[in-house]
């Protein structure tokens, strides 16, 4: 509800935010040892001929966000969704601006900490310590996050290594785990799209609980409809640029006129038909 | 196809965003910082040491890791170090007949061997500890000196399972226990810094140029040869009277052969303290410390770059 938005509380403020990526060895598009070489002796050239390229991701973006907000990006792919998503959890360094925030942002992901060869049940301490919880505060949510992933639902999966799940069992217990701690701004990169549609219903409820624990709520999401039911304010971006930023209908309906306008010319951009529930 | 459609208006139904200029004085005013930015020496100390259950976690599942898919298991966590020493003895000790003159060869080979590869995997461990670790290091905050210490945590608990097999060696060939055998847990625990400290180091210098990972081997076993693992340098130089004077305690102190030979000091009785550096503790001391403060201190001057472009 952007009514009761507390204005004495922003979260993340985003000033002027410009993001560059240099991307090494694309020298004169050739790979080889010859061409590294060639790099190496001619260090003092300009990046372009020493083989740097620029590319310029994110373009002069400012917002604030405030607590208790949901606020969903959106943009066609390569518009610098996911590039600002990092920079807030600064994870990627902002070329010039200044990206300020209250508390460590987290981007939702625990994936890079779970190791497929350990079990479930070792998994979710693991990726709880790794988010920076405590011993105590894992045992006592222990149940509840397996019990919301839903893998014990079939059999007794807990128990075996990770490698053993099914991609979407995988990604369940994963977003149970990332969920399980309350962050104070959390960044979600499309995660929703994961897990049958049980699943998704819960993940939703759960994002609306997280918000209520007084955070604010970033999502990353092609999925329209996810991002009608969760958030209430949406950031626009397209070819780094803001677009638009407002409530959640008023920037949708701009932006499916927009990608309806591109359909024509691309083959189908709605993902997959949706099967009977 | 790429008709620029006009900006629609800024709609103002979110809270109106202040003037750009005013967004540092609006963060300041409300106590906000600037993300990602590096934290001091002692809060980043502090942090690390909120992250201890995860270093120790994360290594211990590394280690168990490590064995999962075969059929016999964390029974290989000993079968492998002893192999090791069973392929150095032939070596070494059958076909090259390395072993003359050295009283308990075999637990010398042994202890030396082993010592020397908690060391050799710390730093080979360390150089990957960024690099080959990005995935993590991009989705996830944590003191990053918590993954190159993580690493030499798992060689540590590696090295222990070694040094049970060690001890069975040591009785199998007549070494009696004895009190001194408690010296081998100082000698660990300065040998454990001096290696996070490196480990620190390299990968720093690993998240960098990812090319000193394929070098690294090629140094190590240079270091290794120089260290007398297999072999007493007081015996190789009594057979070289022609070396300058300065050679054998320059050999001597170096850290590997220094933590090495307080080990062998320490478990094996026909090992005398003559056959040691003068200062020995003073000397495996100094390394530690100097390897330890100073390469933490490299490692966390670099802190927000890891990870990144």
């Amino acid at each position: 509800m952007a009514e009761n938005i507390d204005e004495n509380a922003p979260t993340v403020i985003a000033d002027n935010v410009d993001i560059v990526y240099r991307v090494n060895g694309t020298g004169a598009g050739k790979g080889s040892a010859t061409a590294a070489l060639n790099r190496i002796m001619r260090r003092k050239q300009t990046e372009k001929a020493s083989g740097v390229r620029k590319v310029h991701a994110v373009k002069k973006v400012s917002f604030v966000a405030y607590k208790g907000e949901a606020i969903g990006l959106i943009g066609t792919n390569g518009s610098g969704k996911s590039t600002l998503l990092k920079a807030v959890a600064g994870l990627l360094p902002v070329e010039s601006g200044a990206i300020y925030t209250d508390g460590q942002p987290s981007l939702l992901g625990v994936n890079a900490a779970l190791m497929g060869d350990l079990t479930g049940e070792r998994n979710v301490y693991l990726g709880g310590l790794a988010m920076g919880m405590s011993r105590e505060q894992i045992k006592e949510r222990y149940q509840e996050i397996v019990d919301f992933s839903g893998i014990n639902e079939k059999g007794d999966f807990i128990t075996l290594p990770m490698r053993t799940y099914s991609s979407g069992m995988g990604a369940r217990l994963r977003f149970s785990i990332a969920a399980a701690k309350d962050h104070d701004v959390l960044l979600i990169d499309e995660a929703l799209a994961t897990g049958d549609r049980s699943f998704q219903k819960r993940s939703e409820q759960r994002i609306r609980e997280l918000r209520k624990h007084a955070g604010t709520v970033f999502l990353v999401s092609h999925n329209n409809k996810s991002i009608r039911d969760t958030c209430d304010r949406v950031l626009w971006l397209e070819r780094g640029e803001l677009r638009m930023d407002g409530p959640t209908e008023d920037v949708l309906k701009e932006y499916e006129a927009f990608t309806g306008d591109k359909t024509t010319t691309k083959p189908k951009a709605k993902p997959k038909p949706k099967v009977a529930v | 196809m790429s008709q620029v459609l006009h900006t629609p208006p800024p709609t103002d139904a979110a809270p109106p965003a202040p003037p750009a200029g005013d967004l540092a004085a609006l963060a300041a005013r409300h106590g906000l910082s600037v993300s990602g930015a590096r934290p001091t020496l002692p809060e980043y100390i502090r942090q690390l040491w909120a992250r201890r259950h995860f270093i120790t976690a994360f290594s211990t599942a590394k280690l168990t890791a490590q064995y999962s898919q075969a059929k016999l298991g964390q029974i290989w966590q000993v079968m492998n170090p002893l192999l090791n020493a069973a392929v150095y003895f032939l070596i070494f000790g059958v076909l090259l007949g390395t072993k003359k003159g050295v009283p308990d060869y075999v637990p010398f080979l042994v202890t030396g061997v082993f010592i020397w590869t908690f060391t050799q995997s710390s730093i080979l461990a360390g150089t990957r500890a960024i690099s080959g670790n990005l995935g993590l290091v991009r989705a996830l905050h944590f003191p990053r000196a918590a993954l190159p210490i993580s690493f030499c945590l798992q060689q540590l608990q590696q090295l222990l399972f070694s040094m049970c097999a060690l001890v069975v060696i040591l009785l199998c060939f007549g070494v009696p226990v004895a009190a001194s055998w408690v010296l081998a847990v100082p000698a660990l625990v300065l040998q454990f810094v001096f290696n996070a400290g490196v480990s620190m180091v390299m990968a720093r210098l690993g998240a960098k140029t990812p090319d000193i990972a394929q070098l690294m081997p090629f140094v190590l076993r240079t270091w290794m040869y120089v260290s007398g693992v297999m072999w007493s340098i007081e015996h190789l130089a009594s057979k070289h009277n022609d070396w300058p004077s300065w050679v054998v305690p320059v050999l001597q102190a170096n850290p590997a052969a220094i933590y090495i030979d307080l080990m062998r000091f320490a478990l094996i009785d026909s090992f005398h303290s003559s056959q040691l550096p003068a200062h020995v503790w003073l000397i495996a001391t100094g390394w530690a410390l100097l390897a330890g403060v100073g390469g933490f201190i490299y490692f966390w001057k670099a802190e927000e770059t890891y990870g990144r472009g």
